[in-house]
């Protein structure tokens, strides 16, 4: 082995200064290359340009392929409509690689490179919480569509909003009642043993307690798990409600497992769509979730008493009446989530509207704007729904749907009221200084 | 559930952990032991034996179990032509060097990924099992597929060593392994063994895929966990010694299912790990390998 090693050496020793030099050069030119694309001065018809963060790899980038697909029929249909105060929107998408580093990376690059106006996007909870700082740092206005509790807890700055999604808290304090309703009171839960599944855990308890129900185990599963059989003896015989919130590459295997393990003689089932975001209900093994139920931000299968504003919303961004692409039935979408990124691009628009957005010295007047909303009428721009606004929290709140899934389709059959999933606030950022 | 039952949950679980990580880490192991090529890009091999699974078995219609017995055939055949075609335009150019190929499978490890995710996407898709039986216990169910994956997993085992020891190709590769030189001094095609080499630990690689895409689904990331857990069956069996690998496979996935089913994945992790420290420490030519000559 070591004479092998030693030939090696020699060759890297015949390396010449001539070609290190142009391969620095080369590397310089590529990372340079694209900060020298930029406009010469601030003028009224440039456009206004929204930083992406997207997960195009990662874990969650079938999440992020939705997420941009969405975004590009808003800033089509916000364009159309005449743009921003007269200014057209322009995306520019950088990818985060669902990683908080390089998210926060991601956040830098937009402020210092691509100039951006704000930055928008991104889900998962840990490359919001690991990118907040930096927008913070950079006074940089960064609008999430992630649904973790982390806006509202007050854990991260002023310069991050949440408009177009509720979050986790809200979420399960307001299908609490159902469930112990129509389901049972005794609760086994298995969630991801991170920040999301935290809240799904410190949250869903006391307010399932409220309603006379009880958690009775809970199964935290590391978020790289590839298999969850082990995991199944943790659930107590009495159980009578699974609440499984289960996301990543593997919730097919968890759900197949689970059926496997049970058989039909189970414990009832209440999951988060999450779990189920962009897989078709009709793949092999998920025969198992029939009769189960579902939380759904906005229901990915088009229902009957559906109104027009959302049938339009639909269209306009390309799915079919299963949730499907219209190109693709086999590309499932994130319907219960990406509904998020349109909103909230709409309230970017209405808040730099009502801030008479100039340039980038008037972004802490676009945080002013938005903290200064108080809800959203459902209605083409806000498709999923009536929401409320708490410009202290930096959080919105609305309506949950509670699906059933029926010949592998989700059909809504409970829709919690905005109050449901209200709860007493913890936070005032507006106190914070800029 | 009681003790009993619970064990025999463990066993089971750990029993379909060893069986895939076998075949795995027989393919990392050939590889390394004849051609002194540490293989990062393994991983990606078994990914890609899960995404040609997927694909072929989306193509053939009919019965799941005629999709499935296509991929099994299919899927490894493509992925040791990849293989075969990454040695000759890569490793061969490099001259095996150990450094230059570490580098070199880096970054096939990286160009196998991202091609995956541009042209299969980021979703995690499944293959319908050959069949669906459910072995109903007293104490719970259990899936007749993974028992089914396990058998024929120590069947190929079996028949993989016996290809080693009892054929001419396998006497080929024992003696490329031996020593290089000399068995070039008697006419094997050194330059062939190798290409071959690398293209049947790919293969290997593929149908352990194959066997688990029906219980894990295809993914353009799932390689990177088997490939770490192979690393640490190689280096506790003795890189290059396949009576250590497969012993190696069975004991760290029988450990990982008992430890993690009665205590924490993580600590059966940790413990993996830990082994690890421990034979590069007191035994760094592992359980079963022979030092250095």
């Amino acid at each position: 082995m070591t004479d092998i090693g030693s030939k090696g050496a020699r060759r890297a020793g015949g390396l010449t200064r001539r070609g290190a030099l142009k391969g620095m050069g080369a590397a310089a030119g590529l990372a340079l290359g694209p900060g020298f694309v930029r406009y010469a001065q601030a003028q009224s018809s440039e456009p206004i340009r929204i930083g992406f963060q997207a997960h195009r790899t990662g874990i969650g980038a079938a999440y992020g392929r939705w997420y941009e697909r969405v975004t590009e029929a808003a800033v089509a249909r916000i364009n159309e409509e005449g743009g921003i105060n007269g200014r057209p929107v322009e995306i520019v998408v950088e990818d985060d690689g669902t990683d908080p580093a390089r998210g926060a990376e991601v956040v830098e690059k937009f402020a210092n490179q691509h100039k951006t106006d704000i930055v928008y996007g991104t889900l998962f909870s840990h490359v919001v919480t690991g990118s907040a700082p930096a927008a913070g740092e950079l006074k940089m206005p960064y609008y999430v569509v992630s649904e973790g509790y982390h806006v509202a807890s007050g854990r991260l700055n002023r310069w991050v909003v949440q408009p177009g999604i509720t979050d986790v808290r809200s979420q399960v304090t307001s299908v609490a009642p159902w469930i112990s309703g129509n389901l049972g009171k005794k609760v086994t839960m298995i969630y991801p043993d991170y920040a999301f599944g935290h809240d799904h855990r410190d949250f869903f308890e006391p307010a399932i307690a409220a309603q006379g129900g009880e958690v009775i185990a809970k199964v935290p599963i590391p978020p790289t798990e590839s298999s969850f059989t082990r995991y199944f003896p943790q659930i107590p015989s009495e159980t009578e409600v699974i609440y499984h919130v289960m996301v990543g590459p593997a919730v097919l295997t968890f759900v197949k497992e689970m059926g496997d393990f049970f058989g039909s003689g189970g414990p009832a089932l209440f999951g988060f769509i999450d779990s189920l975001e962009a897989v078709a209900l009709s793949s092999p093994g998920l025969e198992f979730l029939e009769g189960s139920h579902f939380w759904e931000g906005m229901a990915r299968y088009a229902q009957p008493d559906m109104p027009d504003y959302e049938r339009a919303y639909r269209e306009a961004v390309g799915i079919d009446d299963s949730g499907a692409s219209l190109d693709d039935p086999k590309d499932v979408s994130t319907a219960a989530h990406m509904f998020g990124c349109w909103e909230t691009l709409y309230v970017i628009k209405a808040a730099m509207e009502m801030a008479d957005y100039k340039g980038p010295d008037d972004r802490a007047k676009v945080i002013e704007a938005t903290e200064a909303m108080s809800g959203f009428d459902a209605g083409i721009n806000h498709p999923q729904g009536a929401k409320r606004f708490n410009g202290k929290l930096h959080q919105c709140f609305g309506h949950q749907n509670i699906s059933l899934v029926e010949n592998s389709a989700l059909k809504v059959v409970h829709r919690t009221s905005i109050e449901d999933g209200l709860y007493e606030p913890e936070a005032d950022y507006t106190a914070q200084p800029f | 559930m009681s003790f009993g039952p619970h064990l025999l949950l463990a066993t089971l679980e750990g029993l379909v952990t060893s069986a895939v990580l076998a075949l795995m880490a027989l393919g990392l192991s050939l590889v390394f032991g004849v051609m002194r090529v540490v293989n990062v890009a393994h991983g990606e091999f078994f990914m890609l034996g899960a995404v040609v699974a997927w694909w072929v078995a989306s193509i053939v219609g009919g019965h799941p179990a005629v999709g499935f017995l296509a991929a099994l055939v299919v899927s490894p055949l493509v992925v040791a032509a990849v293989a075969f075609a990454a040695e000759r335009l890569v490793l061969r150019r490099l001259s095996y060097e150990p450094e230059a190929t570490i580098v070199a499978t880096i970054g096939l490890l990286y160009i196998i990924q991202q091609l995956a995710l541009t042209f299969y996407g980021p979703e995690a898709r499944p293959v319908e099992a050959p069949f669906s039986i459910r072995v109903t216990l007293p104490w719970f169910g259990y899936s007749g597929y993974k028992l089914f994956v396990i058998a024929v997993a120590a069947l190929l085992v079996v028949a993989t060593w016996l290809m080693l020891t009892r054929t001419r190709a396998g006497l080929l590769m024992r003696a490329t392994q031996y020593d290089r030189e000399t068995a070039q001094a008697f006419a094997i095609p050194v330059d062939r063994v190798y290409a071959g080499v690398f293209a049947l630990g790919a293969g290997l690689a593929a149908i352990a895929a194959v066997l688990i895409v029906p219980i894990q689904q295809a993914h353009y990331l799932m390689g990177l966990d088997p490939l770490l857990l192979s690393f640490i069956v190689v280096i506790i069996g003795g890189l290059g010694s396949l009576r250590g690998t497969v012993l190696a496979a069975v004991l760290i996935g029988l450990s990982d299912g008992i430890i993690s089913v009665f205590f924490s994945p993580t600590l059966a992790k940790m413990l993996a790990t830990l082994l690890v420290a421990l034979v590069l420490v007191f035994r760094p030519q592992g359980l079963f390998g022979t030092a250095p000559r």
